[in-house]
């Protein structure tokens, strides 16, 4: 089990180190560790937060506009305030169920630096009035099962986890749950009915947000893990010092799993938009250049599900609406890069298969047209491709996700738009993720596949996808 | 799909553009049934107006503009706001719903020619009407073994399953038997059991009815018709007294299937399986279609209807010449139709003149209750937020469908039921409290919740502040004398002067036999008798006759000669087993009328051939009061004709007039004239959901006092009850559901159990005063401690043994044998 | 075999204890089962139905969604390849090739041994440390070709059976189920304001 690469490098003191400060301190995952190390004193801002009132604790996480980094970007002190007055109880669920492909930053958070989690998740407890805590943990992850079980064991020791946490009225209990692997189930409502103890499958929202009606219908806050564990540094630091890095629409770090075709992956904690792609790939603080010396093909700047972007589009800046106004998102923090060798059609295949083995099933769209998708490009592949495949491909993907919408930046590139965000015939985004990579690769690509219809030869391929679920 | 929005009073209007009108509908109804209420109907597979939506097909999309830009959504689970603009026939909605079509045939085996849904698939007409041309899906289709049985009436063929949720669905938030389920994921979702567990749900019909496409299949169905060759009418289920609305479906002048209505008073759609599947007793070799007359050497063989009447209507005339009118008795008249109830009635005591006429067999409710209590529907019971005191067999046994109603209004509507009764029951889970009432004790218990007396103070309290209390009252054990039911009754009226009453009558048209006469003492509408002749009558008997149980004592000591069972079966349906072998035994001649020979036709003189349910036209009345119609679909086999013309032929012989004109509706309206109950059917016939009699009750009689015997030797008290499925003559002619049948059982608790040495299924005697019988024993967590529990009609053993009618309760004792 | 030990149980229930309601707790006590028998057996559901109050076929339908879950005997190892895009840019299809030949097994099955299972996975949220192989879901990165056939030489030798437990097993250690320091458990039904929530607006201050 070797160690990960991760942006250690105590010179770079000119960015704070938000949340990934203790990850290379060997015991920063005990409670005596958490207190001694890092950044900020462990459990200093929840001694802080319980002199304050819970309405003053949302109201400061409002204005540090804390976004969200499970995916969506939404900023948690907002989402907090949609939870009903007067409606009891309500729970705080911790998505800690990181399945998104790229994506691996919550699994160091929760294995390097527990305390961090459950502090933030505390402080969210006292902000909305929660009377219990469920900690998702992903079912593949047991190390970071027992570390996070190790760090509660200790905290419920030292009173801070509880009743009458550090003697005052505030008690809650955090209950460490975990997952047995379906992707969907990162998805909120569908971490809500696997918690209920039902099939991991999406509620349809509206009519009803978990905020108003989530667990067993009750108010019910979801957030990341990175986005909880940035509480303990906010409000040790101040709203003030934390806006001071990142930009003024997305303030604080995000960090960031860079991988793929890169001389030197890892997880690196960057500002929010202020470093770009081209930085994050070929500074020798973090990528180090593209691998071998190859050129970069494409990228996939935030998970699997967002649209691919290419070598014109090195320069944006990481900052979600920068992003988000070309046509993709930054996501979950997950950047894939793929140099010249990558196999546009192969790589494409691999993201659409994922979809389709993850899809829950609830909608027709998505359990029959990722299927069929994936069937389509493995017939390409295997040289049993018709010319009339492409068009197919793209009229399923419109049938899923219903597009093009045209954005500028494509419109200049002579390219149609990727249908970005997706408007979705389904219920969640994960049936229109798989037409990310399939418009992506076609349109940008096209000769490609067209290269590979006419060959008509095989292209050898293992049996990845291929065992039952 | 047959389904229909519900109806709906526009009580909160809202206006929303649909496809650029404007129109108005219920503030926060559901858009897909506000448009197809205002003319537009948007395609749909998984969306059933009885159950919440699931939005899963994504058939229903269309373009929702709630302000922020239109946007395609699932009508399905859109509630219906103020200034909400809808597009359902943009090009972008046909486009998703075209896409959708092509999505769920990718993996559909298209079988449609061998199909039991062809011709009536709504994926095949959608995909006519919509679908393209030709199929753009050329990679190979999901593979899936053949029909799997899933119960023993169900069978699923998950290739042609388009995964709508309904079935399920279905079992879970409908009927409480999850016993099916999505298993696994995505495109390899199935519906499935768990191995070894099937899907024995008492209403697993209902799944095959709203499968909309033909992946579940009733075997009593499966390959017998094309729905273009059936035909089809609207009428009612007579297997209980709920009164389901159905249609008959026939081909050939053979009913094939039946399928539940949407009635919004009683079954919104839904039918248990003992009555969808029921019809097949119609159908059964065994019908009789000519009558029986017992010949000189013993044996019961066919003769012409001549002389089976003459021979009935001599013996009636010489019975009476003799030992006077009341030495004729009529038993039954349930499973009649109100005419030809009232044909009986009018013929036994306005004809022939004797008043022994009783349509229920010892287990039923006084007809004093039933018509003298003021009436509550099924609606009031189930109606939101009402409190609702449950004294009554397991509904979930007999009354299948108020079941259904009961569990949905606890169990969404806030409905707030207390139980009380010798045994948890099927409803138990979901009700506010049980409270166990041994053999007894019923109105001792009543009587201590509504004085405040009792230990179950939530329950006490519930009740005690209800401002309107609804009551189902009905008998739990047959071993338990009726009179305890009457006196917790007036209890009730006592203490809660407003409290209202729906009465758990068990056989399908107890309450129309009751009404229209049937029953000692009483006139049609419920008048008593007291000399008054009613209109087209000659006279009425001059002396009260006697209840199910005197008259068999009657005909046991020879009082009764001739024993007429109109539909009844005394040796398997009343209580007391002995003495209904007595009386058998006993009557000089015995005159059965019955579309079978049932076990105590097989020692009658005479075997009159009656039409059953869907070879009759008519009407019914249900246990709230519900006056529905009947419609004939098929003719009865034979000679074998309906009850009323039966009527007419032996008064004819008897020399009077019944006075039917033209058809069996004369009677009806002979009796709507003068019975004040039946005012309503003076307008007209019943159509639809029917008309309600007058139920807001009559004074009649109170019932004599009665001592319940201190516990004794017999250590524990009897429990006689009714399972769904029995050895009773109609489903042992079902060929599918007859095997469904359980063996003979005596059930008792753990704590009963354990000092006996009873486990498993140790065979034990039990012995009353009055007999013994041998079987069975198993532990059951629904049955109390004191309390021995046995099935009426299951099994070859014959519990009806061990008691004797009259006794308040029955004591018995268990012995490993 | 197959039904929860006494131990067990006794942990079932607490751990059923935890949530506001028994069903939520399906999914550990599917764990618990299959990491008592290397697998989840029908005894095993259907016991957890009651347990739970619910039918064996709504436990089969939750527990079916989830992959970890396995209704048959599987290998003492589970070996998981991950293909997924970061991995398959790195190697990770051919890595997948690679152990299909040495274990001389399809993806998907078991060796007649018992002692693997082959999987390949989707992202196991190891990216960066392309390809990734989890055992019995403890990581190994980078792993090369001769990385994974001495990986498989150390769990067959019993090298690594200290650190990876067999089939079923998640984490060593667990949270403490009980314990005064409990807060308590609000079922949904219970609709209390806590005690430390002001109400409204009102700064009626911190918690005491
Ligand atoms: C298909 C899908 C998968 C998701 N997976 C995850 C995940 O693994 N982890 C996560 O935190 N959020 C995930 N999300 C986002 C969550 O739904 C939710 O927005 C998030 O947990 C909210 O937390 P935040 O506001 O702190 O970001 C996923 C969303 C979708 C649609
Ligand atoms: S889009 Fe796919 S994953 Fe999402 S709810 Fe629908 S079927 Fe499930
Ligand atoms: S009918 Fe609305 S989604 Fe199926």
């Amino acid at each position: 089990m070797s160690d990960t690469a991760v942006d250690t490098d105590e010179a770079d003191q000119d960015v704070p180190k938000v949340v990934s400060s203790r990850f290379d301190v060997a015991d920063g995952h005990t409670l005596d560790g958490y207190t001694r190390s890092g950044s900020f004193e462990g459990y200093a801002a929840l001694r802080r937060v319980l002199t304050m009132t819970p309405g003053a604790v949302s109201e400061l996480v409002k204005d540090a506009t804390l976004l969200g980094r499970g995916g969506a970007a939404f900023p948690a002190g907002v989402k907090w305030g949609f939870c009903p007055p007067g409606v009891w109880p309500r729970y705080v669920v911790v998505n800690g169920d990181e399945s998104e492909p790229g994506t691996y930053k919550d699994r160091l958070l929760m294995e390097r630096d527990p305390h961090q989690l459950i502090e933030g998740s505390l402080i969210a407890a006292y902000a909305i009035g929660a009377a219990q805590v469920f900690l998702y943990v992903r079912g593949e992850m047991p190390h970071a099962q027992e570390r996070i079980a190790a760090a509660l064991n200790e905290a419920y020791e030292a009173n801070l986890i509880g009743k009458n946490i550090l003697g005052t009225d505030f008690s809650v209990d955090v209950v460490l749950t975990w997952g047995a692997g379906a992707y969907i189930v990162g998805e909120e409502t569908a971490l809500i009915e696997s918690l209920e103890g039902n099939r991991g499958m999406p509620r349809l929202k509206p009519p009803f947000f978990p905020a108003a009606k989530g667990l067993y219908m009750m108010p019910t806050i979801v957030n990341n893990v990175e986005t909880l564990s940035n509480l303990p540094w906010l409000l040790n630091h101040g709203v003030a010092e934390y806006r001071s890095i990142g930009t003024e629409a997305s303030p604080g770090t995000r960090l960031i799993a860079l991988s793929g075709d890169v001389e030197r992956p890892g997880v690196y904690e960057v500002p929010q938009g202020t470093t770009t792609f081209r930085e994050l790939f070929e500074s020798e603080r973090y990528g180090g250049g593209i691998r071998g010396g190859h050129e970069l093909k494409m990228f996939i700047p935030g998970g699997a599900s967002a649209p691919w972007f290419f070598p014109e589009q090195v320069d944006l800046p990481l900052e979600g609406r920068v992003v988000g106004g070309e046509g993709s998102m930054l996501g979950s923090g997950a950047v894939v890069v793929m140099d010249d060798t990558t196999d546009a059609v192969r790589a494409c295949l691999r993201l659409v298969r994922f979809f389709a083995r993850e899809s829950c099933g609830k909608c027709t769209p998505c359990r029959e047209g990722t299927v069929w998708e994936e069937k389509i490009l493995q017939r390409i592949l295997d040289g049993q491709g018709r010319p009339s495949d492409l068009d197919l491909l793209l009229d399923v993907a419109d049938n899923i996700s219903p597009g093009p919408y045209p954005l500028a930046a494509y419109a200049e590139a002579d390219l149609e738009a990727i249908p970005f965000p997706p408007r979705q015939t389904t219920i969640c985004p994960l049936g229109p993720s798989s037409v990310a990579p399939i418009t992506s690769a076609i349109r940008r690509f096209r000769h490609e596949f067209e290269d590979k219809i006419n060959r008509k030869d095989s292209i050898p391929v293992t049996s990845a996808g291929m065992s039952n679920v | 799909m047959s389904e229909k929005p519900r109806d709906l009073e526009i009580t909160e209007p809202v206006e929303i553009t649909l496809n650029g009108e404007l129109i108005t509908a219920q503030n926060g109804e559901l858009l897909i049934d506000a448009c197809e209420r205002n003319g537009s109907y948007i395609p749909r597979f998984c969306y059933h107006p009885r159950m919440s939506p699931v939005g899963m097909c994504r058939m229903c999309l269309v373009e929702v503009d709630t302000g922020r830009g239109a946007a395609l959504q699932p009508s399905c689970m859109i509630p219906v706001s103020d200034g909400m603009s809808v597009d359902t026939e943009s090009d972008g909605v046909a486009k998703a719903q075209d896409g959708i079509l092509e999505f769920l045939l990718a993996n559909h085996p298209l079988d449609c020619p061998v199909c039991d849904k062809g011709g009536e698939c709504p994926l095949q007409d959608q995909a006519y009407a919509y679908g393209p041309g030709e199929s753009r899906f050329v990679e190979e289709k999901r593979h899936n073994e053949k029909p799997i049985p899933i119960s023993d009436l169900v069978f699923l063929d998950r290739e042609r399953c388009i995964l709508c949720d309904r079935c399920t669905r279905f079992a879970d938030e409908v009927a409480g038997d999850p016993l099916i389920h999505f298993i696994h994921r995505g495109s390899h979702t199935e519906v499935n059991t768990f191995p070894g567990e099937p899907f024995a749900s008492y209403f697993s019909g209902n799944t095959v009815q709203i499968c909309p496409v033909g992946a579940l299949t009733a075997s009593p169905y499966r390959f017998k018709a094309r729905p273009w060759d059936l035909e089809e009418t609207e009428s009612t289920c007579t297997r209980c007294s709920v009164g389901c609305r159905v249609t008959v479906e026939s081909s050939r002048n053979e009913v094939l299937r039946l399928q539940g209505v949407d009635s919004d008073p009683v079954n919104w759609s839904w039918l248990c399986d003992k009555g969808r599947f029921g019809f097949e007793a119609g159908n059964s070799r065994n019908r009789i279609s000519q009558p029986l007359l017992r010949s000189e050497s013993g044996e019961l063989s066919e003769v012409r209807w001549n002389t089976a009447l003459d021979g009935a209507a001599s013996a009636i005339s010489a019975a009476v010449d003799g030992r006077g009118p009341q030495s004729v008795a009529v038993l039954g008249g349930a499973r009649l139709t109100n005419e030809s109830a009232y044909a009986w009635t009018k013929l036994a005591k306005g004809v022939i003149g004797t008043d022994n006429v009783d349509c229920q067999l010892g287990d039923g409710l006084p007809a004093e209750l039933v018509l003298g209590l003021p009436g509550a529907s099924i609606d009031e019971v189930c109606e939101s937020g009402a409190t609702v005191l449950y004294l009554g067999p397991d509904a979930k046994e007999e009354l299948p469908v108020l079941y259904l109603r009961l569990r949905h209004a606890a169990d969404s509507d806030g409905v707030k039921i207390v139980e009380v009764g010798p045994t948890l029951t099927g409803l138990s889970p979901y009700v506010a409290e049980s409270i166990t009432a041994l053999p007894g004790e019923t109105a001792s218990v009543v009587a201590a919740l509504l004085d405040g007396t009792s230990e179950h103070v939530q329950a006490s309290a519930l009740l005690r502040d209800a401002s309107d209390l609804k009551v189902v009252i009905g008998r739990a054990n047959l071993a338990e004398d009726e009179t305890i039911t009457v006196k917790a009754a007036n209890l009730i009226r006592e203490s809660v002067p407003g409290a209202t009453f729906l009465p758990a009558l068990r056989r399908g048209n107890v309450r129309g036999a009751l009404e229209a006469g049937l029953s000692p003492g009483l006139l049609p509408g419920g008048a008593v008798l007291a000399g008054t002749v009613p209109p087209g009558w000659q006279s009425v008997p001059t002396e009260k006759g006697g209840s199910a149980s005197e008259i068999l004592e009657d005909a046991a000591n020879g009082r009764v000669e001739v024993l007429i069972l109109l539909g009844s079966d005394p040796l398997r349906d009343f209580p007391d087993r002995s003495l209904a072998r007595r009386a058998l035994a006993g009557a000089k001649t015995v005159i059965s009328v019955d579309p079978f020979v049932n076990a105590s036709a097989e020692l009658a003189d005479l075997v009159l051939a009656a039409s059953m349910f869907s070879e009759s036209a008519g009407t019914t009345t249900n246990l709230e009061g519900r006056v529905t119609t009947l419609n004939q679909k098929v003719t009865p086999p034979g000679t074998a004709r309906d009850d009323w013309m039966i009527a007419v032929d032996l008064t004819d012989r008897l020399g009077a007039d019944l006075g039917v004109e033209t058809s069996a509706a004369d009677l009806l309206h002979e009796m709507a004239e003068f019975s004040d109950a039946h005012v309503a059917l003076r307008d007209g016939d019943p159509v639809g959901d029917g008309v309600m009699l007058d139920i807001s009750g009559r004074d009649l009689v109170t019932p004599a006092e009665f001592e319940v015997p201190a516990a004794n030797a017999y250590s524990l008290r009897l429990v006689l009850n009714r399972t769904m499925y029995d050895k009773g003559t109609l489903l042992a002619e079902s060929p599918s559901s007859a095997g469904l049948a359980g063996e003979s059982v005596v059930k008792l608790s753990a704590a009963d159990a354990a000092p006996l040495g009873v486990d498993g299924s140790t065979q034990v005697k039990v012995t009353s005063e009055h007999g013994s019988v041998i079987v069975a024993a198993t532990i059951d967590p629904k049955v109390p401690k004191g309390v021995a529990v046995m099935h009426h009609v299951l099994g070859d053993v014959d519990a009806g043994t061990l008691l004797v009618s009259g006794d308040p309760v029955c004591d018995v004792r268990v012995e490993v044998s | 075999m197959a039904r929860l030990t006494p131990d067990n149980l006794l942990l079932a229930r607490k751990i059923i204890a935890r949530f506001p309601k028994p069903r939520s707790a399906t999914i550990m006590l599917c764990h618990l089962a299959q990491e008592q028998d290397g697998y989840l057996s029908e005894e095993a559901m259907a016991q957890i139905a009651e347990l739970i109050g619910a039918t064996p076929a709504e436990v089969l339908g939750t527990a079916s969604f989830y992959e970890m879950f396995k209704m048959h005997p599987v290998g003492k190892y589970c070996v998981n390849v991950c293909t997924n895009i970061s991995c398959q840019l790195l190697g990770g299809e051919e890595l997948l090739e690679h152990a299909e030949e040495v274990m001389g097994i399809r993806s998907g099955s078991t060796t007649e041994d018992g002692m693997f299972t082959l999987e390949d996975v989707e992202c196991v949220a190891a990216c960066t440390e392309a390809p990734a192989v989890q055992v019995n879901y403890r990581y190994f990165n980078k792993v090369s070709p001769e990385g994974f056939d001495e990986l498989l030489e150390d769990l067959r030798s019993g090298e690594l059976s200290r650190t990876i437990p067999p089939h079923g097993t998640l984490g060593y250690v667990r949270q403490d189920l009980d314990g005064d320091r409990i807060a308590n458990i609000t079922p949904p039904s219970q609709q209390v304001e806590p005690v430390w929530f002001p109400d409204g607006d009102s700064d009626e201050g911190p918690a005491k």
